[in-house]
């Protein structure tokens, strides 16, 4: 039994009984029925249970999402003024996937290991990721600043699915030392196309890897829908591999947490992987370089404004009494430091030394890039000051 | 020469370049548990080839594992199994079965290390059985070495003989860079005595294999016994060919070619591959570049013609032979 809310009778909302469409708007074609949509908080901010997804949390860290949330989200407004203002090459905006990133993040343990797209800024947070290391790839001074092993969250990978197979070896690699820790492997709706990724689901699958894979379904590869994607939901792919797939509301960051949550446990316990479509919106372009006006209507966002996954929490919290108006004013301020700091911190960032692109292609170098790199620098050197400006 | 030293040391025994690979991985298996070896009928059949032959049956199937039927998903579970700290030895089954790797191999097993600013190390030995002569079908028969080349980040390495086969597998896997091991497979079983408890060279080193003063003929992996062959001829014929095997085709070793071209002037480069932007033509170049003064021929390239490996009954026309070599060699002394 999921809890859905009925958005053409309000007086309904709350009613755990009615299983009808889950979110406003949810009449729009490429948005079906999801009788199996697991949500804990619906989009005006109710807490609901969910037998399957007991959720235990305090109301510190609710707060925490609550603070979680706003901040990332300031991070990626800034990023994209940054961006604007030339300070960037290119910024890929995480708007509206925020409860998500953070509800996926915050389900890892310290020793477990996650593996990103390129948009996964949320779970970077989670991970404790400094937001300037994140900032300095797309400001072209390295690939993430970020130590991988020491964070647990893998640099980002750009080439279109192709982590969820590190993921996958990687819980390979977890099961032979049997550590007990498990592995989340993120993806998009358009990654699910890839024959790396359906790989990826047929190795974890065959040995039972410690693996979930997290799909965040914001409904658009860049400018191609879901439908081209998938005839069936995403989430019933999983079946087909041999392992449990579930549905979640993507804007409930509740909901991401306990599913989440749940399958690390099943993973951890040798269950082998779980499917989590998470099912969100991108609510900003592809990245800085896109133009969405020209393949989907205004009135889709809209529609999606409705189930901010921010706007829930703050709803839920204030009505239940957990977070007073100093509470959110301190979490705006907050913002507006990190913002600044953010903001600081990119523009003073220095260009890396050039000869760094010839110093780790290889753990041991060899003698003809040694010999290459010598030359570069002699080359440079010939310049009036000593370098090539 | 005394009879001592006449006498074969034990720990010498002849061996087939399959066999000497069979036990070079044995060997490293044995030194490092985290070494697994990944591929297709590479467990309880030993691999197409046998190559793996009994190791899964000693080593279990942790270490050496059966996968799905998924080159990228072999290459890609590789990459997640070297960040966790495992040194992965990935068997491909045929050199043409390669390519739905090859995103993994050049997107991510190759950029990785410097991705990472040298953080995450990718310790990876990616064997595969390549060039032709065997008399198969599509795909089983084909020279990718180029690409693999042409790819930053990653080393390259043909073997062309046993004793190269059993020291250069633990060598690659020791190695803590991703290393494409290519093995001749229509060699596969060339005999010659291995001493397993000998010093090997380096990896990374060209090695003069026949001395001579006239031309210097460059080859690697299954031409390097081709080359030797046509020396024999040309011998016959009162001419001395210098031989090299290359064995590293990434990075390149070029210092004993130079010191030899030096001496020759003359050179020749023979690869199975086509000759267009093959090894050849980089090769070529560098000596050019470097040996410009001492040339008295410009270098001279045999190799694959630029088409589709063909069918086999047509591949003795399209691989090079001794013949095609000495016609190489003819034209050089023309100059």
């Amino acid at each position: 039994m999921t809890a859905l809310r009925d958005e053409t009778d309000d007086a309904d909302i709350g009613d755990l009984h009615e299983v009808v469409d889950p979110v406003p708007g949810a009449g729009a074609p490429h948005l079906p029925q999801q009788p199996d949509l697991v949500q804990l908080l619906t989009p005006e901010g109710e807490r609901m249970e969910h037998p399957d997804y007991p959720l235990d949390v305090s109301d510190e860290e609710l707060r925490g999402f609550y603070r979680d949330m706003t901040l990332v989200r300031r991070w990626d407004a800034e990023a994209t003024a940054l961006q604007r203002q030339g300070e960037l090459g290119i910024w890929a905006s995480l708007l509206g996937q925020e409860a998500a990133q953070l509800g996926a993040g915050r389900a890892l343990r310290d020793s477990d290991t996650a593996f990103p797209t390129y948009r996964e800024h949320g779970v970077a947070w989670a991970r404790g990721v400094d937001p300037l290391h994140v900032m300095s790839l797309f400001r072209g001074v390295d690939n993430g600043g970020w130590d991988p092993v020491e964070r647990g969250f893998n640099l980002y990978t750009i080439v279109i699915g192709a982590q969820c197979l590190h993921a996958t070896g990687y819980a390979m690699g977890v099961q032979r030392d049997g550590d007990g820790s498990a592995v989340l492997a993120f993806l998009g709706d358009g990654a699910t196309s890839q024959g790396e990724v359906n790989e990826a689901m047929v190795f974890a699958a065959s040995f039972d890897a410690p693996v979930v894979f997290f799909c965040q379904n914001n409904q658009y590869a860049i400018s191609v829908p879901l439908e081209r994607q998938s005839k069936v939901p995403l989430y019933r792919r999983a079946a087909g591999f041999g392992f449990p797939g579930v549905r979640v509301d993507g804007n409930d960051v509740l909901a991401v947490l306990a599913v989440t949550r749940a399958a690390l446990q099943a993973a951890r316990e040798g269950q082998g992987p779980t499917f989590i479509e998470a099912f969100t919106y991108r609510m900003g372009a592809h990245t800085t370089s896109d133009d969405p006006t020209r393949y989907r209507l205004a009135g889709e966002v809209e529609e999606w404004k409705l189930r901010d996954p921010i706007a829930r929490l703050k709803a839920y919290l204030s009505r239940s009494g957990l977070a007073d108006a100093a509470f959110f004013e301190d979490v705006e301020a907050e913002a507006d430091r990190l913002a600044a700091r953010i903001r600081s911190g990119t523009v003073e960032m220095p260009d890396p030394r050039p000869t760094a692109m010839f110093d780790t292609v290889y753990a041991e170098q060899t003698p003809p890039l040694a010999a290459q790199r010598a030359q570069f620098e002699a080359y440079q050197a010939s310049f009036e000051g000593g370098e090539h400006a | 020469m005394s009879a001592e030293l006449l006498e074969a040391p034990a720990t010498t025994e002849t061996l087939t370049i399959g066999k000497a690979l069979n036990l070079g991985l044995r060997r490293a298996m044995e030194d490092d548990p985290k070494v697994v070896l990944l591929g297709e009928d590479i467990g309880r059949l030993g691999g197409v080839f046998r190559i793996t032959d009994g190791l899964q049956k000693d080593f279990g199937e942790a270490r050496v594992v059966d996968t799905p039927l998924a080159e990228a998903g072999i290459l890609g579970t590789a990459v997640g199994l070297a960040m966790r700290g495992y040194r992965p030895v990935v068997e491909i089954q045929f050199d043409g079965f390669v390519f739905p790797a090859f995103n993994q191999i050049v997107t991510q097993v190759a950029k990785m290390h410097a991705r990472s600013r040298g953080l995450v190390p990718m310790p990876m030995v990616i064997r595969i059985p390549f060039g032709g002569g065997i008399g198969a079908v599509e795909h089983h028969s084909e020279s990718p070495e180029a690409y693999f080349a042409h790819t930053p980040g990653l080393k390259v390495v043909a073997v062309s003989n046993p004793v190269d086969a059993y020291w250069g597998i633990q060598q690659a896997i020791a190695c803590p860079d991703p290393v494409v091991f290519l093995e001749p497979k229509r060699r596969y079983w060339d005999k010659a005595p291995v001493d397993t408890s000998a010093t090997p060279g380096p990896l990374f080193g060209s090695r003069v294999v026949r001395g001579g003063d006239d031309v210097t003929v460059l080859a690697y992996g299954p031409m390097v016994k081709t080359a030797l062959q046509a020396a024999e001829a040309a011998e016959t014929e009162g001419r001395s060919l210098e031989v090299v095997d290359l064995r590293t085709i990434s990075p390149l070793d070029l210092e004993p070619v130079y010191d030899s071209v030096r001496r020759t002037g003359r050179c020749v480069v023979v690869h199975e591959a086509p000759v267009t932007l093959g090894l050849g033509a980089e090769i070529a170049a560098r000596v050019t570049e470097t040996c410009f003064h001492s040339l008295e021929a410009p270098v001279l390239r045999v190799g694959g013609y630029d088409v589709p490996y063909p069918p086999s009954k047509l591949e003795e026309d399209y691989l090079p032979d001794l013949d095609r070599v000495l016609d190489a060699v003819d034209r050089a002394m023309g100059f």
